[in-house]
């Protein structure tokens, strides 16, 4: 959100002003009281927050009360405005466009800037393709001064602000390296009156991977926003999706798992358009406790008719992964109540079948391909 | 004849002392796969003790550096099994060494670090498969990565893919016929090996007769992999593509398996393949079916 990348662009010296955050009107008009004229900034992870009417600029403190009482609670994109940020009004003469990103398909970086800023560059790109300079950065490299004189040149910024621009390229660099980021944004990089630079507005995208060297990035989570079950689901270490189907999915690895969600939805054409609830990769292991955690998010999603669980048995032996079901559902007890199309292959999968056909359980149904196993996991969603 | 790892090739697990390591030598031997040695630091002049693929025992000495490993050994690959935070520099000290081919099997590294690994990389020695990734496995001849062994034998199929589990699945579903090579090339968002240098790989090698290729959303590898093959594939390909139910701006489980601002689609990199004249399933097994269709014919 936008008051947290201005958090991280103060930590590291890109110009600006992060202002106040208030999660109540009379917390923004207490900020408005300190700041003077200010705008009242809905804080959402979405872009399109003015369009929408969550960026108003108030002149009294009472009209940021006002302000604040209509934009928290507002939905934007389907997030709702759980606070807003009172930032001072600025004087803008100029708004320009200025991001580093991963540039995954070069396998480098990328910086762009343009002196169009303001809009969505996307915009800028398609009407004035060139006032979008794209500048490619070697990640062995990286950005020292000299490249920073070569961004801002070639983003032709107004001689007048060269140096700012220099400093205010080489901060948003930093922030781009130290903090690990994806993404560095500042739209606008605005040149306010007295030729002073500021960054007005900003995104940072965080590499998840990359936690482990940050764990204060942990605080930038939106634990309002998440999904129940998706925050529960992250508790337990799950690599869970929430969809909008009704047939809960349980499988191993990421990429068979996605393809277990397809031939799901494909299944489900011919039992009345039934799709799948959700994405849950309980990896390699498979153990009775996994696979419980696992059932115990999916059964708790009230749109859940059916399961289908989907194990390709590779390191891990099929005879383990029936055992951890069994064990799943000793441990559930009653509030396992829910049928399951079990489609295990691979490694020693006779003795897995064996296991959970001597089990004999009543929720249970065994299918031996994984089209037929999405097809009775469909069925039963849509009885 | 396959492609990057054969029965000679000699191989090496950084990381050969912990538990994915220690687990995953003993699966490597087992295959068949000539392991002879392993890398850490401090636990350098000792050995591990493993049994072979014939059953008898081995003592595989564990040296302080690829560097050293190598000119003890004659290993020309390593297998990477460390842990994030380190993957950077044991990568770097693997090119370093001038590896001819490196398997980075470790999930979670951070991309910065593999944007920085690979600049490294250009113009050295070292081909890199991975990261997060299951390696590389020529059925009958060795393994270098965590790929099972006994799904499928030696055939006339090459197969590439981002995911570890649709390999194994489509290498299921086609164990009637084996397989040339079989490569995961990983699901992060900065690869060494992409399917267009698999691709390339598998037109060169005579035993290749056909071609699987398994991608998912995210990113345009699958988009340059289709105009690739329309220029300079002649063998058959197969294309599978997974994620068409996967919702906007959410991560699935691959930390490169992400549709972003409408790019990177399943429902794109299908109709890019079929533009490319491959033949694209709707299911793992309607893949199978395409390839087997194709290999009756050949």
């Amino acid at each position: 959100m936008e008051f947290q990348a201005k958090e991280l662009f103060a930590k590291h010296g890109v110009p600006g002003t992060p202002g106040i955050v208030a999660n109540t009107p009379e917390e923004a008009k207490a900020a408005a009281e300190k700041l003077g004229v200010c705008v009242v900034k809905a804080q959402v992870k979405a872009g399109g927050r003015g369009k929408a009417g969550g960026v108003k600029l108030a002149k009294t403190p009472d009209e940021a009360f006002e302000h604040a009482t209509n934009i928290l609670g507002m939905e934007i994109k389907g997030l709702t405005v759980n606070r807003v940020l009172i930032a001072p009004a600025a004087s803008i003469e100029e708004e320009y466009y200025f991001s580093f990103l991963l540039d995954r398909a070069n396998r480098r970086y990328l910086c762009i800037a343009s002196v169009e800023g303001g809009v969505e560059i996307e915009e800028v790109a398609k009407t004035n393709p060139d006032a979008v300079k794209q500048i490619p950065i070697d990640p062995g490299a990286g950005v020292d001064e000299a490249k920073a004189r070569e961004i801002v040149a070639e983003a032709a910024f107004p001689e007048a602000l060269t140096e700012q621009a220099v400093q205010t390229v080489l901060a948003l660099w930093e922030v781009f390296v130290e903090e690990d980021a994806t993404l560095v944004e500042v739209n606008p990089l605005a040149r306010l009156a007295g030729d002073k630079l500021e960054a007005l507005d900003g995104k940072v995208s965080l590499d998840e991977n990359a936690e482990f060297r940050h764990p204060e990035h942990a605080e930038f989570e939106d634990k309002a926003a998440a999904d129940p079950l998706e925050a529960k689901a992250k508790e337990k270490g799950l690599n869970y999706v929430k969809l909008d189907g009704s047939v809960g999915i349980i499988g191993n690895g990421a990429g068979l798992v996605m393809s277990t969600l397809d031939v799901v939805a494909y299944a489900g054409e011919a039992h009345g358009g039934v799709k799948p609830a959700n994405f849950l990769d309980i990896g390699g292991g498979a153990s009775a406790q996994v696979m419980a955690d696992g059932l115990d998010v999916i059964l708790n999603d009230a749109q859940v008719k059916s399961v289908f669980v989907n194990v390709f048995g590779g390191i891990t032996s099929c005879d383990a992964v029936a055992n951890g079901i069994v064990g799943a559902l000793d441990i559930l007890g009653d509030e396992a109540s829910k049928p399951l199309v079990v489609r295990l292959d691979g490694n020693n999968v006779e003795e897995g079948r064996r296991i959970l056909n001597e089990k004999n359980h009543p929720l249970v149904t065994l299918v031996d391909t994984m089209d037929g196993a999405a097809d009775k996991a469909a069925e039963l969603a849509n009885a | 004849m396959s492609i990057f790892l054969n029965k000679d090739s000699k191989v090496i697990v950084q990381g050969i002392t912990g538990g994915e390591g220690t687990k995953h030598t003993a699966l490597m031997l087992k295959a068949g796969t000539q392991v002879v040695g392993g890398v850490n630091a401090r636990k350098a002049g000792t050995t591990v003790s493993h049994v072979d693929a014939s059953g008898a025992t081995v003592e595989l000495p564990v040296f302080g550096s690829v560097k050293e490993a190598m000119a003890e050994t004659g290993a020309d690959v390593s297998v990477a099994f460390v842990p994030p935070a380190f993957t950077k520099d044991a990568v770097i000290e693997a090119i370093d060494a001038e590896i001819g081919l490196l398997v980075i099997i470790t999930e979670g590294v951070p991309v910065q670090d593999s944007a920085e690994f690979w600049a490294y990389a250009q113009g050295k020695q070292t081909r890199i498969i991975g990261p997060n990734c299951p390696g590389i496995i020529t059925p009958g001849e060795a393994l270098a990565g965590i790929t099972p062994a006994t799904i499928a034998g030696k055939g006339p199929v090459g197969l590439v893919s981002k995911s570890g589990t649709l390999t194994y699945q489509m290498m299921f579903e086609l164990r009637d016929y084996g397989f040339s090579t079989a490569i995961g090339i990983g699901g992060d968002p900065i690869i060494g090996t992409t399917h267009i240098d698999a691709l390339a790989a598998f037109e060169a090698d005579p035993e290749t007769k056909a071609i699987v290729m398994i991608g998912e959303i995210g990113g345009d590898a699958e988009e340059k992999a289709a105009a690739y093959i329309q220029e300079h594939v002649t063998k058959p390909v197969v294309g599978y593509v997974a994620g068409f139910t996967a919702p906007e701006g959410k991560t699935m489980g691959h930390a490169g398996a992400i549709v972003a601002d409408g790019a990177g689609t399943a429902q794109g990199k299908k109709e890019a393949l079929e533009a490319a004249g491959v033949k694209v399933g709707k299911t793992p097994s309607e893949t199978a079916e395409l390839m087997r269709e194709i290999l009756k014919n050949l």
